[in-house]
């Protein structure tokens, strides 16, 4: 499959080196609109096509592209995501545009594979929706849900910072439409400590009355095992606990609450290992990406 | 009557909300409203504690929705101007959209002291709605006076009408303050403000410092009532700009009155510096830290005191008060292990 990154920031560059390595996915160009870009002069020394005339680009060479990967800024994407899909250019958006469907891999990555745009949500969307997923799948109902992202500074770039909204609204609506809860919330925090901290989610989740706590518990492990699975730095970093309330959330009173404190390491491919916000969104869309042409080929071998 | 010296911009009713784990009635809003106005404050400040859109899991429930209470808090000035407080990550600009309409004039946009960045869309948004707009650096004690300049260009470039800092975690001495305030005056151009907290108690005479440098916005609340060891208090910083001529346009028996009849009442704790709160600005731990930490301490049977230094440690920012119950359950298992060997 003949893939373009669209975007040479932080994540377009971080994708392009997990890329390079992919055996299903072959990168065409990474695109940016700065020729003198870092993430631009990566490229030319990979080998790899770099221009800096930004979508236009793609959209003039949309028939030597098959899939893109935006890791624009929001208002990029939504100014652009209907002529990739009227070119024919499948789009994974990586910012929180959310024009598609949202794909939490653990969660739903096989129900979009035909979509000719799916979203990735964001970084703490990636880390915290299967959470939410996990403890949801175990009790009846999950009336509140809320998460709270810290990422070093270092490692949010100009384009996280103006989209500061965009982040928490589509995550927030991620942990209902993806996650199962019925009501929820988004926190982002920006920390400047130096040297820079490892990008921290927290889930709180209300739980009702009756529910089997155990379960809980087993559920959130093992679904931290199959994030892991495609981001090998994404851990628990302390045992689950269930806290005694009452809690008055906007999804009514509960007598518990779940907390879920997740550490993500990042593989230290571009930015440094403490750049795990960028870790799980590139290898989430590494996991898309693939997912879907695999998909596409054994179609075409089968057809 | 003759023009105040300074500006004072009082958060009973927000930085406040905090001391009381966010529980304000409208009963309450509508009294603390009538008494300052009243007492000839210029400005109130409402919203949850951690400013629009606070109400959460992490940091605390508000008993009545914000937007219930601003609505009230509206309707019951004559003369105050209705300000709140956001924080970009935890409101939203719809939530300047919401308030405005409410009748709110003033939104204090507010960041970490270093990432005065993602203030821009909210400034902006403020702005183009039409109410004045603060840009308000936290945790100030984090930041050298010339980084804060730095910060507080960022804010005035996108259109903030005043600065101002917060001592969150009510660390600085009077020097601190002054050298920041300094250098704010001499680099903006726009008028510079100053919120003080108690930890050390420094908040009253760090306000005084902070005027005299220029500052011309200053932050108080009644009785105090606020994060940690509490704010610089609204009637103390009053009374003692009297002492010094320095002219506040406020009834100063007036303010006493609202602090000692209407919220000393509604406190369940009075605003003292005791160990914790004293921890908390020796640490430069953000003040509403405090209460969340007690809980934690009481929930994993840990110490309060431990949780915070290490909280300072970590060099966490306000906004990271899960990483209470991380450092609590770090703890926990640390003593655990102990008690193994």
């Amino acid at each position: 499959m003949r893939c373009a990154i669209i975007g040479s920031g932080n994540i377009g560059t971080d994708l392009m080196v997990k890329m390079l390595r992919s055996d299903v996915l072959d990168l065409v160009a990474l695109v940016g609109i700065d020729p003198d870009s870092d993430g631009l002069a990566r490229a030319r020394k990979n080998g790899i096509q770099a221009p800096h005339t930004g979508p236009d680009w793609v959209l003039e060479n949309a028939s030597d592209i098959d899939m893109i990967f935006d890791a624009t800024s929001a208002y990029v994407h939504v100014r652009h995501y209907k002529q990739y899909a009227a070119a024919g250019i499948t789009a994974i958006d990586l910012t929180p545009a959310a024009r598609g469907p949202k794909v939490i891999p653990p969660v739903n990555l096989y129900d979009h594979l035909d979509a000719p745009n799916v979203n990735l949500v964001t970084c703490g969307g990636q880390a915290t929706t299967p959470m939410v997923y996990a403890i949801r799948r175990v009790i009846d109902e999950l009336p509140y849900a809320e998460m709270i992202s810290t990422v070093a500074s270092k490692s949010a770039g100009p384009g996280t910072r103006q989209n500061i909204d965009e982040f928490t609204k589509t995550t927030s609506t991620a942990l209902r439409e993806i996650g199962g809860a019925t009501k929820s919330k988004a926190i982002m925090v920006l920390n400047p400590a130096e040297p820079p901290i490892m990008m921290r989610n927290t889930v709180f989740a209300g739980i009702p009355d009756g529910a089997d706590h155990a379960a809980i518990l087993n559920s959130i492990h093992e679904m931290a095992g199959e994030v892991s699975k495609y981001v090998p730095g994404y851990r628990l970093k302390n045992e689950p606990v269930i806290e005694e309330g009452p809690f008055h959330t906007p999804g009514g009173v509960v007598p518990h609450r779940a907390v879920v404190l997740l550490e993500v390491e990042g593989a230290g491919d571009y930015l440094p290992e403490y750049a795990g916000n960028l870790d799980i969104m590139t290898a989430a869309a590494m996991r898309v990406g693939e997912a879907i042409a695999i998909s596409r080929a054994s179609r075409e071998a089968s057809a | 009557m003759t023009t105040p010296d300074f500006r004072l911009i009082d958060s009973t009713l927000r930085d406040g909300s905090h001391a009381i784990s966010h529980q304000y009635n409208p009963e309450e809003v509508v009294a603390i409203v009538k008494g300052l106005d009243h007492a000839g404050v210029q400005v109130i400040e409402i919203a949850h504690g951690d400013g629009l859109g606070g109400s959460s899991f992490n940091y605390g429930f508000s008993k009545v929705d914000e937007k219930e209470l601003i609505a009230q808090a509206c309707a019951a000035t004559t003369n105050a101007k209705i300000a709140c407080l956001l924080l970009p990550g935890i409101g939203l600009a719809d939530d300047l959209r919401d308030v405005k309409e409410l009748g709110v004039g003033m939104a204090r946009i507010a960041t970490h002291c270093t990432e005065a960045d993602i203030s821009e869309q909210h400034i902006k948004t403020s702005k183009s709605l039409g109410m004045e707009t603060i840009g308000f650096m936290m945790m100030a004690h984090m930041n050298s006076p010339e980084g804060l300049v730095e910060e507080a260009l960022k804010m005035q470039s996108y259109g903030a009408d005043a600065i101002y800092f917060a001592d969150s975690a009510g660390a600085m001495t009077t020097e601190d303050v002054r050298r920041r305030v300094d250098a704010l005056v001499n680099a903006l151009d726009i008028p510079v403000g100053v919120h003080a907290h108690n930890n050390l108690s420094m908040a009253v005479a760090n306000s005084i410092a902070a005027y005299e440098e220029g500052a011309t916005n200053l932050d108080g609340t009644s009785a105090g009532l606020g994060a940690g060891a509490g704010n610089c208090p609204t009637e103390i910083l009053a009374a003692v700009s009297d002492k010094y001529g320095i002219t506040t346009g406020v009834n100063v028996l007036a303010l006493m009155d609202v602090a000692e009849e209407i919220v000393r009442p509604l406190m369940p704790r009075q605003q003292v510096i005791d160990r914790a709160g004293l921890i908390l600005g020796y640490a430069g731990v953000y003040g509403s830290f405090l209460l969340h930490s007690q809980k934690a301490a009481e929930r994993y049977n840990v110490s309060q005191a431990e949780i915070l230094l290490e909280l300072g440690r970590r060099k966490v920012v306000g906004g990271q008060e899960d990483m209470i119950i991380d450092v609590a359950l770090d703890l926990a298992k640390k003593h655990a292990e102990a008690e193994k060997k």
